[in-house]
């Protein structure tokens, strides 16, 4: 444990890790209740990847609560992780050539962890930067230099692309960490803690509700997301925003908007991870996290809600 | 003592190729069980033969040798460890002149101590644009000679993207191992007439991207 987290922030980890601990045991109490009626041999597809998808929910409750009490370090080292498999599948759908190697080489080796380095720090001026201008400058060149070839344009903007969202949004998770909230970084930590409640209760309520109760797509042949669902999902995560606008420096009914806003965001980020999936034919982004995917599957939403959550707090609280 | 450290080093590759590429298996034709085989797979790049080791369940790893070329892993003291002390590779030396025995005999030898064999049937690595070089006689002649081992197409995908032929560097992305359904050579089949149908079952199992080129 962080000597200088404040007990209260440590307090609040404790009590938020175990709504999360008691909401799944629930789920998995009703999962081996399913299983026991229609699938006892483990032979009903639909019940045993619920149940694979709860052990990679418990793995991860336990991990990022793990890290959140560690602080600083345990998050920033969670999410460099992620971000680092997230990026090697991204950019393992990507088009390339030959002439991209040293352009790749310097995506994972020296923008992936200097954007990390950065966080550790909390330098705004830099990690806000490093990415959308360095990179995107420095990288075509280096493809450049190599020979350029065909679908030059494409080939630079799709690595771009896979830097922004698997680095440069996600970063910005743990960049939460380095937020000086009303002139104090102590529970800052609990800024992320309430992203991933909001738009992953959000996520469940329309993946659960919405595939029930909705007919409606709202983007056909992308996802299955129906209109229903996500009035659902906004439902439950503007309830989950009210519920936890304690840990947040937010008063109750801007926690409700800032979820609101964020699930909104979070829904727009999965829908264009799944089309750029259609458009390469691809069903998950990787293997990695049994039941759900890979890494981009699992964090599509909350990657593309972190930047504006990051802002918007630091526009309203920050000092 | 030697054993043990190119266990260690085995495990070392492993480990290593795991993080680069978190090579995933596709067992699409057969089951990974404890069966005599002789995986026949695509050669792009010097990548292909730890990455296809280590997806193999340790288990198969430890029955499996790779046919390899003495030219290449007896250049250096470190490639004459890896090659036929971590990998236990059987060694044959692609130039003639250097054959002192043949190369068939070899193999066959290794299959009939009960090993299972990785080959890359074209021979060296594929630097054409074609995803597969024409097969050479080796597969035939092996499959003529044990007709009764399994042959399995193994097509490896991706590995010259995380390293061209020429880098050094390998840039961690995505490979995949997928295994096809165990062929036969036929009692009356020709040579060419398997070498192609071997090599069309291999060609088949190569993912299909839309949109990529």
């Amino acid at each position: 444990m962080m000597p200088n987290m404040p007990t209260e922030t440590t307090a609040s980890i404790f009590v938020i890790f175990g709504a999360a601990c008691a909401l799944l045991l629930i789920a998995t109490i009703a999962g081996e209740i399913l299983r026991l009626r229609l699938s006892p041999r483990g032979t009903h597809p639909a019940v045993e990847t619920y149940v694979t998808r709860l052990h990679s929910w418990w793995a991860m409750v336990f991990l990022l609560s793990l890290a959140l009490l560690t602080g600083r370090t345990g998050v920033i080292l969670l999410f460099a992780f992620a971000s680092f498999a997230a990026l090697r599948e991204f950019l393992t759908l990507t088009r390339k050539t030959k002439a991209d190697h040293w352009a790749l080489i310097g995506a994972f080796y020296a923008a992936f962890p200097l954007q990390y380095i950065f966080i550790w720090f909390g330098n705004v001026g830099l990690f806000s930067v490093l990415i959308p201008v360095y990179a995107f400058l420095i990288l075509p060149i280096l493809s450049a230099l190599r020979g350029a070839g065909t679908n030059f344009l494409s080939r630079v903007s799709e690595t771009q692309w896979g830097l922004m969202i698997c680095v440069f949004c996600t970063s910005h998770i743990p960049a939460l960490v380095t937020l000086d909230i009303d002139g104090s970084t102590g529970r800052s930590v609990l800024l992320i803690a309430f992203l991933v409640l909001v738009v992953q209760i959000g996520d469940l309520a329309e993946y659960y509700l919405g595939r029930k109760f909705g007919k409606t797509r709202i983007a056909k042949s992308v996802s299955p997301k129906t209109q229903a669902g996500v009035v659902w999902g906004t439902g439950f995560a503007a309830l989950t925003g009210l519920v936890f606008f304690w840990i947040t420096p937010f008063a109750p009914w801007e926690a409700m908007l800032i979820a609101i806003v964020i699930y909104l965001i979070g829904v727009g980020g999965s829908l264009v991870l799944a089309a750029i999936k259609a458009d390469r034919g691809v069903k998950n982004w990787g293997h990695l996290i049994p039941g759900q995917g890979g890494f981009v599957d699992q964090m599509d939403s909350v990657v593309f809600a972190a930047p504006v959550f990051f802002h918007l707090t630091r526009y309203l609280h920050g000092s | 003592m030697r054993r043990i450290a190119a266990n260690i080093a085995g495990q070392c590759l492993a480990l290593f190729a795991q993080f680069i590429t978190a090579p995933r298996a596709d067992w699409r034709g057969i089951e990974p069980v404890n069966k005599q085989r002789i995986y026949f797979a695509n050669h792009t790049s010097n990548a292909d033969l730890p990455i296809l080791w280590t997806v193999l369940p340790p288990a198969l790893r430890r029955v499996t040798r790779p046919v390899a070329a003495a030219d290449y892993w007896l250049k250096t003291k470190a490639r004459a460890f890896i090659g036929p002390e971590v990998f236990r590779a059987v060694l044959i030396d692609r130039r003639t002149e250097h054959q002192t025995e043949d190369p068939i005999t070899k193999i066959v030898q290794a299959l009939d101590e009960g090993a299972s064999i990785i080959i890359f049937p074209e021979g060296g690595r594929n630097r054409s644009d074609d995803p597969l070089m024409p097969f050479k006689a080796g597969l035939y002649n092996i499959a003529k000679a044990r007709p009764d081992v399994d042959l399995v197409p193994t097509w490896i995908d991706n590995i010259a993207s995380v390293m061209p032929s020429g880098e050094v560097i390998p840039v961690p992305l995505g490979c995949t191992v997928t295994f096809g359904a165990a062929l036969h050579v036929g009692q009356e089949e020709a040579k060419d007439t398997f070498l192609t149908r071997a090599s069309n079952a291999l060609v088949a199992l190569m993912p299909q991207r839309e949109g990529a080129p």
